[in-house]
């Protein structure tokens, strides 16, 4: 079978299991178990769009969560605002792509190189959790929407159907726009990245002064890749204020952004199902062990249940042993999912 | 006047716990190019070893001043020998495994001490200036800070050892075949690195107490230092840390402390767009 053949297949297979899940899983499971599966849809949104960022535009972003909790923090503010979710669902793509955007600008034309990239995000990151953080206070406001600093934004009015304003979205619908959110930005994705600027970009990641010599302007495509890796995340943000109609500083949080790293790692950089299978890998992981540990024994709880010493575990043992993560790591699997990168010299 | 006095003080203070609490990560990345992430979490072991010492009815000077390095230089060496070495040259992978690491460690610690807050009570009391009065400690923790500058200064400039630690970092296959080990110099400067930060956690612990996660609230304000500073050591350090120490403590004093964090960091963005090779990259350049 030749590669073309390899990949349509890949495709097709994605397409079956996504379409079986958005139709079976509300039919077969309880609310509650949707519910979980939901949030992981919402954040794989977020895993593919650092995927994207880092694993074939080969810019590492340590503040991916910034741009996720922007578009959440711009879809409370705006919709408690507005009460129509139209606009607000709009922002929260928007405003973060132009943050993005503005801070890439900042970062690519100011040719930094890629550790000082790492280090600048994750200070931003740290910067907008900071300000967040300390604006508890009733003075701090926006509209008639109270920021509340650490105690986060409670009761988000939920999305509705685009100018209806009266025709909202109920839980099990946010599970079919969560999915069927996943399955459009996965399959957006691959078109993007099987188009001449999704070429283009791994061409850059692979050597960036051949692609410049050959009249590429790399600064432009980071730009462009990290403007939309930006709004990808934002509109996660926003479905994951809905799905809790609340929002918290913790989203920016480093904990935060160091499970997008380690989903993105953990399932393999350069390609776009693995991130997905590694966020809800790792979150069925850590929910999994800290629910079954030996109920009693203080020691396995503060063991299972600690989900930065074992998030930390895996992205050492990963780092160390798995380096390129698993998708990558089980050939056969390679071939099957990952031909979006074939352009790429290898 | 006297609020002027004051003020001074709060300056050179924010200047020296800046400089004291960077200095052990300058010297692991301006030597070996390593982006140690787990910085912040040895300051929070730094703290905890010197609180945990004091309990056990050690005085808290020999606590703070040599239980405090002798521990954090220890784990220091064993993640050097069973992490770090491994991704010598590999920039990125050090950054991702050492943030790791210090998730693996805020884990550990709230497994171990649980997540509360604990403290030293700061010694040595107060003096006054003029109708304010200000803690003594404060004076205590700037001396710190300019004896651990000058004794790194000279033991790079004057020692064999400091000789022998520059010439392995410049080019360590030459030093290799002129007898050294370079795997054993590594192993030691990282093993230093990490003694002077946990130094500084267990200095600063009295002031801000200890918590399973505080290393998250220093380590953005300490890379920020390394890197504006630059290639030199002591001398990036130092500049580095007057500037965004001052700029803190003055955006404190006229606004909140966090805003005052916030000037400091977006200082710190505008200076490396300005500056990308840091401070003594374009100043005082070959100063260590």
């Amino acid at each position: 079978m030749n590669a073309r053949a390899l990949n349509g297949l890949g495709l097709a297979l994605v397409a079956v299991v996504g379409i079986v899940v958005l139709v079976l899983t509300p039919r077969l499971f309880d609310l509650d178990l949707v519910l979980n599966i939901t949030v992981y849809m919402i954040m794989a949104v977020l895993a593919l769009s650092l995927a994207l960022v880092w694993g074939f535009g080969g810019i590492l972003c340590f503040g991916q969560s910034a741009f996720f909790g922007l578009g959440a923090y711009t879809y409370a503010i705006a919709m408690i605002n507005v009460g129509e979710s139209t606009a607000p669902l709009i922002l929260a793509v928007l405003v973060p792509a132009a943050f993005a955007a503005l801070l890439g600008y900042f970062m690519f034309y100011g040719r930094i190189s890629d550790v000082y990239l790492g280090v600048i995000t994750l200070t931003v990151t740290l910067i907008l959790f900071n300000s967040i953080n300390s604006t508890a206070g009733p003075e701090f406001h926006i509209g008639s929407a109270k920021l509340g600093g650490f105690n986060g934004i409670p009761g988000i009015p939920s999305l509705n159907v685009p100018f209806v304003k009266d025709w909202q979205i109920d839980l099990e619908g946010m599970f079919y726009l969560s999915t069927a959110s996943l399955l459009l930005t996965y399959f957006g994705l691959r078109a993007l990245l099987a188009s001449g600027f999704g070429r283009t970009i791994v061409g850059i990641r692979e050597n960036e002064q051949r692609a410049q010599l050959l009249g590429y302007d790399p600064r432009a495509y980071k730009l462009a890749t990290f403007t939309i890796g930006a709004a990808l995340a934002g509109y996660g943000g926003c479905l994951f204020a809905n799905w809790g109609s609340f929002v918290s500083p913790t989203i920016f949080g480093l904990a935060q952004s160091a499970q997008i790293i380690i989903w993105v790692i953990v399932g393999g950089r350069g390609t776009l199902i693995g991130p997905i299978l590694g966020c809800v890998g790792i979150q069925w992981l850590t929910a999994a062990l800290g629910a079954n540990a030996p109920s009693g024994d203080a020691g396995w709880q503060a063991l299972l249940g600690n989900v930065p010493l074992i998030l930390g575990a895996i992205l050492i043992a990963f780092v160390l042993l798995v380096p390129k993560g698993l998708v990558p790591t089980i050939g056969g699997l390679d071939s099957l999912f990952m031909r979006a990168r074939a352009g790429a010299p290898r | 006047m006297d609020l002027v006095a004051l003020l001074a003080i709060q300056v050179l203070y924010a200047i020296a716990s800046l400089a004291l609490m960077s200095v052990g990560l300058a010297i692991i990345f301006g030597m070996m190019k390593v982006i140690n992430l787990a910085h912040g979490e040895f300051l929070m072991l730094g703290g905890y070893a010197a609180i945990e010492a004091n309990r056990l009815g050690l005085s808290i000077w020999i606590a703070m001043l040599i239980v405090a390095p002798i521990v954090v230089g220890t784990i220091g060496v064993i993640v050097e020998r069973t992490v770090i070495r491994w991704l010598y040259g590999r920039m990125i992978d050090t950054m991702l495994a050492t943030w790791g690491l210090s998730l693996f460690l805020v884990g550990l610690t709230t497994a171990i001490f649980g997540n509360t807050t604990v403290g030293l009570s700061a010694p040595l009391g107060s003096f006054e200036i003029g109708q304010y009065r200000t803690s003594a400690y404060t004076l205590f923790v700037i001396g710190v800070a300019i004896v651990v500058l000058g004794g790194v200064l000279a033991i790079l400039r004057f020692t064999r050892l400091g000789l022998i630690a520059r010439g392995t970092m410049q080019n360590a296959n030459m030093a290799a075949a002129l007898g050294v080990n370079p795997n054993r110099v590594y192993s030691i400067t990282f093993g230093a690195g990490a003694a002077l930060t946990g130094l500084a956690g267990a200095i600063i612990a009295p002031v801000s107490g200890v918590f399973p996660t505080i290393g998250a609230a220093y380590i953005a304000k300490c890379f920020i230092t390394v890197i504006s500073g630059g290639a030199s050591i002591v001398t990036g350090t130092a500049t580095a840390s007057t500037l965004f120490g001052a700029v803190n403590q003055i955006a404190t004093y006229v606004t909140t402390p966090v805003f005052g964090e916030v000037a400091l960091l977006a200082a710190a963005i505008v200076l490396i767009r300005v500056l990308p090779q840091g401070i003594t990259g374009r100043f005082f350049r070959g100063s260590l």
